[in-house]
């Protein structure tokens, strides 16, 4: 057992051995409360953090952080989501401090999707920093309680830092190294892309634990459950970096279109059940999108449930 | 180079609609090499003018001169003497050039005839690609040459992300992914092992962020 670092449940229940789950809601695109506090109360019994993404794919919503607050306000454990797309080096370390005033535990550090997929396609992007560098400045804060300006912080933030990992983008060669990377830069867990090509992402966690990354990181492997053969087939041709092999979409076509999301909580529930005694797999991340309500079914199928106690 | 593409005549009509004596200034350089704004297109261009405002019955005067360039005092003292004799300039030099010519000849208009868009090479005859955004802090030592910050679209120092490929930006299939690149370069080179380096975060003072920029060399100057 590590020793733990923050206040996050999160890494509690990791560093205590646990399978973690986590999962995710997306924000509103409006500043109706009730959506993310409606979407987190389908999921809280069932996880053991909620991801807050933080406009994702570039379509302006309701902020990251205050979401997160709502989640707090609920009792419950959110991961923040931080892009580095909308932050220069400045708001981004206020915005941390700002999440740590509220004992916002977790962090999330990607780059984001670019600007041109979202609603404001013709906007500036910022990307003063990039993702591994936002992973070093929530640990340079944390861990030596300075800004990177070099003054101290009254009253750092404590989160335990995680970064995301694509086992399926190119070039494939380089996808090991970049996870080495993320952690020299100070990742403490990973969240992956969505798991639909088992194999690759198997051999992927093979290289992994060749270099022993297994042991220096918590991989929580990514599921998304597809909701029709439609989903499927935009998923393979349209999302950059997604890997939905033929057999995949073949199943989902196979069945008729009111069976489909059936057949797709199927495929999500063996893929979980197949990564669990992978060596190495420390978790799932469930990113049901705009389908919460299934996550309940996923954890239990997948003898996932019930989540530990941990304080 | 400096790459530019001329405005839609539409535009520059617009820009020119309320003066009768112009000249349009080319510039034998960069613009020429774009073919953008040089002696040809400059030549194209004001005879289009010309039929443009004879079509409307307008009687406008329309002189055409392509200096060497727009960006340095010599060549553009050279029109000091005609100045006079217009009531607008149309500049088909990059950005630089427009400016500097609308800095010495303070009191005549001047309006851009080509829109300013990168600094890049020639990839083959009509067509241009951006390789460098002048950050001021040159990086390519440690990324085999090939630069993230111009060639990145989200300018990764510690690229590639998630959105990389066979190859391409999650932008536009058709846009190399610059990381694919450098990673294939390192390989070639035999310094894979380079990728695992973090790049530390930017000085972003000495790219536009900081200001305007200038640089005095004092053991030069005269």
């Amino acid at each position: 057992m590590k020793e733990v670092k923050t206040p996050s449940k999160l890494e509690k229940i990791l560093n205590a051995g646990h399978l973690a789950v986590t999962s995710e809601c997306g924000p509103p695109r409006g500043s109706d409360p009730n959506v993310i506090i409606n979407k987190a109360k389908m999921v809280k019994d069932h996880v053991d953090a909620i991801n807050i993404t933080d406009n994702q794919t570039s379509v302006t919503r309701l902020c990251s952080i205050a979401s997160c607050i709502h989640l707090k306000l609920m009792g419950l454990e959110p991961v923040l989501q931080m892009v580095t797309r909308d932050r220069n080096r400045i708001a981004i370390q206020s915005d941390i401090l700002g999440a740590a005033s509220f004992d916002i535990n977790n962090i999330l550090c990607i780059s984001g999707d670019h600007q041109k997929f979202g609603d404001n396609p013709k906007g500036q992007n910022v990307f003063d920093l990039d993702s591994m560098q936002l992973i070093q400045t929530v640990r340079y804060m944390r861990d030596e309680g300075k800004f990177l300006g070099g003054d101290d912080i009254d009253r750092p933030p404590r989160m335990f830092v995680g970064a995301a990992a694509n086992p399926f983008a190119d070039p494939f060669e380089i996808r090991v190294p970049r996870l080495a990377k993320k952690i020299a830069a100070g990742a403490e867990f990973i969240q992956t892309q969505c798991i639909y090509n088992v194999e690759k992402f198997k051999l992927w966690m093979k290289l992994a634990r060749d270099r022993g990354l297994h042991k220096k990181v918590y991989i929580l492997a990514g599921v998304t459950p597809l909701k029709s053969a439609g989903m499927a087939k935009y998923m393979r041709n349209r999302v950059p970096g997604m890997d939905v092999p033929e057999q995949v979409v073949k199943r989902m076509s196979g069945v008729p279109k009111d069976k489909q999301p059936e057949e797709g909580l199927e495929i999500c529930i063996e893929t979980i059940q197949q990564l669990k005694e992978e060596e190495g797999v420390a978790g799932f991340h469930i990113m049901a999108i705009e389908w919460e309500e299934k996550v309940p079914e996923i954890v239990e199928k997948s003898g996932l449930y019930p989540r530990p106690r941990i304080n | 180079m400096i790459v530019a593409k001329q405005k839609p005549l539409e535009e520059i009509i617009e820009e020119l609609q309320d003066y009768t004596k112009i000249l349009v200034a080319g510039c034998n350089e960069c613009v020429t090499v774009c073919e953008a704004g040089g002696k040809k297109e400059t030549a194209i261009l004001a005879s289009s003018l010309r039929m443009y405002f004879l079509n409307q019955g307008k009687d406008v005067k329309i002189d055409e001169v392509t200096l060497e360039r727009q960006c340095d005092h010599e060549y553009l003292e050279e029109i000091r003497k005609v100045i006079g004799s217009y009531e607008a300039i149309l500049s088909l030099a990059c950005g630089v050039g427009v400016q500097f010519m609308a800095e010495k000849y303070f009191s005549v208009p001047v309006f851009p005839g080509v829109d300013t868009c990168f600094m890049g090479v020639t990839e083959e005859r009509g067509v241009w690609s951006e390789r460098c955004q002048g950050c001021g802090q040159c990086i390519l030592a440690r990324t085999a040459g090939i630069c993230p910050v111009s060639r990145c679209a989200k300018r990764l120092l510690n690229g590639p992300c998630g959105g990389s490929t066979k190859g391409k930006c999650e932008i536009d299939k058709e846009l190399d992914c610059a990381w694919q690149i450098i990673i294939d370069r390192l390989k070639e080179l035999g310094k894979l092992e380079q990728y695992e380096q973090l790049s530390p975060i930017k000085d972003w003072s000495t790219e536009r962020a900081g200001g305007p920029r200038k640089i005095t060399r004092e053991d030069i100057r005269q």
